[in-house]
């Protein structure tokens, strides 16, 4: 009895375990294309720490040459629960003070000369692109000797901007596939996956981790007020709720004489 | 009856004592309360459908006045107007709360006002002898798109220029007068900061005094001729001793606080919205709108508001742009027709046969799956789509004349009646 209920089981879970299976096979022959198109940067802006260390990633590597024009970094201090001697000591531009809006140094007529054109204000990058796109921008740079940076990028080819976070993330390489064209001829070229080509500072682990934290400022930066106005939000609808009770029980009240 | 709590002579007294009498004696308050709310009769049987009249004049006071709010810290001009909105959204107190309100407000204006068309098209609200009320809605319409129109430029982001250049360049299709016509609207050769102006001024001060006047007309034609209700039956053609409709009660307090249920429900929702998915997943507010106007770098693709989006379908449907254009134009104005196209005996879809209902239902689908294609890129298989569905879209009007005329009735109650 029990080996008959063994293999109803086993023929009941077949066509799962032939569905786990199948990319098994492959992974034999050369590990599962990465699919960077459908990475998420899974960011959290109710999480404080993770925005304050997103802060000191940017003003630490990102602020040479971009802007967060509507952002004032008070504001940030105030949002981010950063102390003011934190604030003043560390974090705050030379030249600037915390009432100041955050801004590059970087002359912007230099910048154009220099990158072919002026690195983007980033206030509202999040909003115009979205956390993800950034996510996955900063996560596919790879070397190209044959540009001028000597890199280039997945989610956003013959990018202007450098592999500025390669020291801490390593240098890699792209590898490609061939894939059948469809519509016959030469086959054509498929990204399949990354290969290391230098260690950088950080684990892939901790690189990740310094992404997101990015990441998530950059979200936060583009609605500083996300936060408070989700908290404000929850009583203004259980209020709204709560009315529209009494408001229900008044009308029935005076609509019981209606026949 | 029960609802006659206080009589009408007290009433009267209490109208003349004192400074509300001083008042009344020199105002006709009291003449107009009783008139137009506290006597003026509507149809008992008003079901889901009928709270979005009332629900479209909250949604237009709330744009009127989170709209004063904004214009407060807004500055109108090509450098200045997204850096002002970007200060409202971070640097004005609770300014994110008023600009949300506003941005979602319109939508939720149009949502709102669709509604209450529909409602029209099921009982048959535009038919006569409310030809002129549902007319004067229609100005409304008409009013209520521009306004939307203009006020979309206002945030002068990458969509706002973009949408300015397509919906203006339609009147260049005008023949002769179209590209000089085009120049004077734009102020310019191209939209420019002389455009994002005078929408400004039309957005805050021309159309919304418009709207007002329409507004007014709309309820006083209403009034005139009294609600019609579900069942399409004339509540003033059966009157008690007192000559009140006898399937009528008092607007005031019965209606006043079922409305207010719909208020606090309308809210509710708003609220939801404007507090936890103010973009409505780039619906409401789009991802291409927090990039500066930039007249070098086109969004792909261009789309404009969901509520423009049936007919910017029917607009790119055809290869054509000029005629394009015109179909997108007899689109809109065809509802203007409904009373003289509607041949049929009966107001309300309930007494009516399987044919109108099945046009009515084809155009519910082909106006929501316009709606979704026009979001849609210009390319295949949606252009198809949407040449398919302006079929039916078309037919729904063109072709009521005949099938109203010949499709079967049921007998319409003599009195109201009740449906869940």
């Amino acid at each position: 009895m029990a080996k008959i209920a063994a293999l109803v089981l086993i023929l009941l879970s077949a066509p799962m375990l032939l569905a786990a299976a199948e990319p098994a096979a492959s992974d034999a022959e050369a590990p599962a294309p990465v699919r960077w198109e459908t990475w998420h940067a899974g960011n959290d802006v109710a999480d404080t720490a993770s925005l304050q260390r997103g802060a000191r990633n940017f003003l630490n590597y990102c602020i040479g040459c971009h802007s967060l024009k509507y952002m004032r970094y008070q504001r940030m201090a105030d949002d981010l629960q950063i102390p003011g001697t934190v604030l003043n000591a560390n974090l705050v531009a030379p030249g600037s003070t915390n009432l100041d809006y955050i801004l590059t140094s970087m002359p912007a007529a230099d910048a154009a000369n220099w990158f072919g054109k002026t690195p983007p204000d980033l206030s509202l990058i999040a909003r115009s692109r979205s956390p993800d796109y950034i996510y996955r921008f900063l996560k596919t740079f790879y070397s190209d000797p044959s540009r001028s940076t000597r890199s280039d990028n997945l989610a956003y080819p013959i990018t202007a901007m450098p592999a500025v976070l390669s020291e801490l993330e390593g240098v890699k390489a792209a590898v490609y596939r061939d894939v059948k064209s469809p519509a016959g001829g030469a086959p054509e070229k498929v990204f399949d996956h990354f290969e290391s080509i230098a260690p950088g500072a950080l684990t892939p682990e901790q690189f990740d981790g310094f992404v997101r934290d990015t990441v998530n400022f950059l979200d936060y930066v583009g609605d500083p007020a996300q936060v408070e106005r989700r908290s404000i939000g929850l009583w203004v609808v259980l209020f709204l709720l709560l009315l529209s009770a009494f408001a229900l029980a008044l009308k029935k009240e005076y609509w019981k004489d209606v026949h | 009856m029960a609802y006659e709590t206080v009589s009408k002579t007290g009433q009267r007294r209490a109208a003349q004592a004192g400074l509300w009498g001083w008042i009344n004696q020199r105002l006709p308050v009291d003449v107009f309360w009783r008139s137009q709310l506290s006597e003026y009769y509507a149809p008992k049987n008003f079901n889901f459908w009928y709270f979005f009249g009332s629900l479209a004049l909250v949604a237009l006071v709330l744009q009127l006045v989170t709209g004063i709010f904004l214009t407060m810290f807004y500055k109108v001009g090509a450098t200045t107007s997204f850096d002002s909105v970007e200060f409202i959204m971070r640097e004005v107190q609770y300014g994110w709360l008023i600009r949300y309100l506003h941005s979602t407000g319109a939508s939720a204006f149009f949502l709102v006002v669709y509604l209450h068309m529909y409602r029209a098209l099921l009982y048959g609200s535009y038919k006569a002898p409310r030809e002129l009320l549902w007319l004067f809605g229609m100005i409304i319409y008409l009013a209520l798109m521009a306004e939307a129109f203009l006020g979309y430029v206002l945030p002068w982001g990458n969509m706002s220029f973009w949408a300015a250049t397509v919906i203006v360049n339609l009147f260049g299709t005008i023949p002769g007068i179209g590209p000089g016509l085009v120049e004077w609207i734009r102020g310019d050769y191209g939209i420019a900061d002389a455009t994002l102006n005078r929408f400004f001024s039309l957005h805050v001060v021309a159309v919304p005094l418009v709207l007002l006047l329409l507004v007014a007309l709309h309820l006083v034609a209403l009034h005139e001729v009294g609600s019609n209700n579900p069942d399409g039956i004339e509540i003033k053609d059966k009157k008690d001793v007192k000559g009140r409709p006898l399937d009528g009660i008092p607007f005031h307090p019965y209606y006043t606080v079922k409305d207010i249920v719909g208020v606090c429900v309308f809210l509710t929702l708003l609220a939801i919205v404007v507090f936890f998915v103010p973009t409505f997943g780039d619906l409401f507010l789009e991802k291409a709108n927090f990039e500066p106007a930039n007249p070098l770098s086109t969004p792909d693709p261009i789309s404009p508001s969901w509520y423009f989006t049936p007919y910017y379908a029917i607009l790119r449907a055809v290869p054509d742009q000029r005629i394009g254009a015109l179909l997108m134009l007899i689109a809109v104005v065809s509802f203007f027709f409904l009373p003289w196209l509607d041949r049929s005996p009966v107001k309300s879809m309930r007494y009516r046969g399987w044919i109108s209902r099945t046009f009515l239902g084809l155009f519910t689908i082909s106006f929501v799956a316009l709606m979704w294609l026009g979001m849609q890129p210009a390319q295949e298989p949606y252009v198809s789509m949407a040449r398919i569905f302006a079929i039916p879209y078309f037919a729904f009007f063109w072709l009521m004349p005949f099938y109203s005329r010949i499709d079967a009735v049921k007998p319409v109650p003599e009195r109201v009646t009740f449906h869940g």
